[in-house]
């Protein structure tokens, strides 16, 4: 059975985000603690180790060569996956990836696919038979809310932190030099700022506890130039207009702070 | 149809959308299950023809995240409430795809609801809109999806323009994703219109 929260957990968490506080001492736009690390993992050509307070994910990226999707024969794959892991959650069950888990890997896939992130017509190897093929595989590790935001910001960090070994063709054959690593090429960063709409207002970064008694939620994907690449509404109630656009305010601010995590490069 | 407790067909452009709702009837997945309202549950499938390749059959990730959107966007209309422990199933099965389809799926799934006769605040109504060739347009065609620059597809229930489903994307400045919402909406009002004829065919009354 879904549990109920009891309502006068609701009554009290939205009461006191309504008089501009939260349960847990931050300010309505504030994060939780975040820390990044990278190459985590040495068998991955990228990893990261994110965590947003207790919410903590890890990232590894993987490499292969491939064939290009035929409606593509000159740009490079790559694929985002996302598990949660049934060890991250008392309600998370082994078996093959629910609903939630699809949201998490197709709108951080998005993010980096329409912010065009990888610079995927550069990983072409030759042209409709041989490309680069990414693998973007995310494990979610501990839950205490916020995943999309961990999420985007772990798997940029771990694509930035990416070397992938040097292929060049001869003869029609596709040479690997792992003594010569590269690292992947990006053209741009993006980060996604995530904000639950509590009682009348709009709060930064939901822990587990508010995402429990959110009415809905939005998550926006910003570019490095401010620019929005992708959105995601979830929850069960409605938004509206206005709120909509505060929150776009809200996300263009929020993650200027995010971008600083990141390496400079 | 005759089977089902509500239904609707709905062409929209190309679009040839079917929608069912069975329930509020009993929930059997205990685990799902919630004490104190009734689940929407919601499948969004594709028929293996109605795209130009071959769609595998069965649920891809594709349209697993399109169900559980659809269902986010209708529940907030629906007096969920008033059926603890049960469930309201809505099928939708797009038979011909030519972009949109999202967006007719939950024009269809709310006119099928409102057949079934349950409870609701509002009809919601989906339309999308988008950026393509540097303009702001509404219902983007498949084409213009693919090579266009943005897809806004969006829901509201339009008594009080509140919105239930929002999705980006694609590169937009915030000004143009405010043109693009406002000009979803419009679209949503004339695509309501059509609901309530629907309705008031099957129905009559005013």
């Amino acid at each position: 059975m879904q549990p109920v929260v009891p309502e006068i957990t609701r009554t009290s968490v939205t009461n006191l985000i309504n008089k501009g506080e939260r349960t847990d001492g931050r300010a309505l736009d504030q994060y939780r603690e975040i820390s990044l690390e990278t190459g985590v993992i040495k068998k991955a050509e990228g990893s990261a180790r994110v965590k947003i307070g207790n919410t903590q994910i890890m990232i590894g990226i993987k490499p292969q060569i491939g064939e290009p999707f035929p409606d593509t024969p000159n740009v490079g794959v790559f694929m985002t996956n996302s598990e949660l892991l049934p060890m991250a959650a008392p309600n998370f069950e082994p078996g093959p990836p629910d609903e939630r888990s699809v949201e998490l890997s197709r709108v951080t896939d998005r993010g980096i696919r329409e912010g065009k992130i990888i610079d995927l017509e550069n990983m072409v190897l030759i042209p409709g038979k041989k490309v680069w093929m990414i693998f973007i595989d995310m494990h979610v590790v501990d839950y205490d809310g916020n995943l999309m935001d961990a999420a985007a910001l772990g798997a940029m960090a771990a694509l930035m932190d990416t070397k992938i070994p040097t292929a060049t063709v001869q003869d029609d054959e596709v040479v690997i030099d792992y003594e010569n690593m590269q690292p992947l090429p990006l053209k741009d960063k993006t980060v996604m700022c995530t904000m639950a709409k509590i009682g009348k207002e709009l709060v930064s970064d939901p822990s587990l506890e508010e995402e429990s008694i959110m009415g809905a939620r939005i998550s926006i994907g910003i570019r490095s130039d401010g620019t929005i690449c992708s959105m995601q509404k979830g929850g069960e109630r409605p938004f509206e207009k206005e709120e909509i656009l505060k929150a776009i305010d809200m996300a263009q601010e929020k993650t200027k702070e995010l971008f600083k995590y990141l390496p400079e490069s | 149809m005759e089977r089902a407790d509500g239904s609707a067909y709905l062409e929209f452009g190309d679009n040839k959308v079917l929608a069912a709702v069975y329930g509020p009837r009993e929930f059997h997945i205990r685990r799902f299950l919630k004490p104190n309202m009734a689940v929407l549950r919601c499948r969004y499938n594709m028929a293996p023809f109605s795209v130009e390749d071959r769609k595998r059959p069965g649920p891809d990730r594709r349209s697993l995240e399109i169900s559980k959107l659809t269902s986010e966007a209708l529940s907030p209309a629906v007096f969920l409430e008033k059926f603890p422990r049960s469930s309201i199933d809505v099928f939708i099965e797009v038979l011909q795809a030519e972009g949109g389809t999202r967006c007719a799926g939950i024009t269809a799934a709310s006119v099928a609801l409102a057949d079934a006769g349950i409870p609701m605040r509002d009809m919601v109504v989906a339309c999308a809109a988008g950026k393509s060739n540097g303009q702001v347009v509404m219902d983007l065609s498949e084409w213009e999806d693919k090579e266009g620059e943005a897809d806004v597809p969006v829901a509201i229930m339009p008594r009080t323009g509140e919105i239930t489903l929002l999705q980006m994307d694609g590169q937009l400045t915030k000004d143009e994703f405010e043109q693009a919402l406002d000009l979803a909406k419009e679209g949503c009002m004339k695509i309501s219109e059509e609901q309530k004829k629907a309705i008031k065919n099957r129905y009559g009354g005013d």
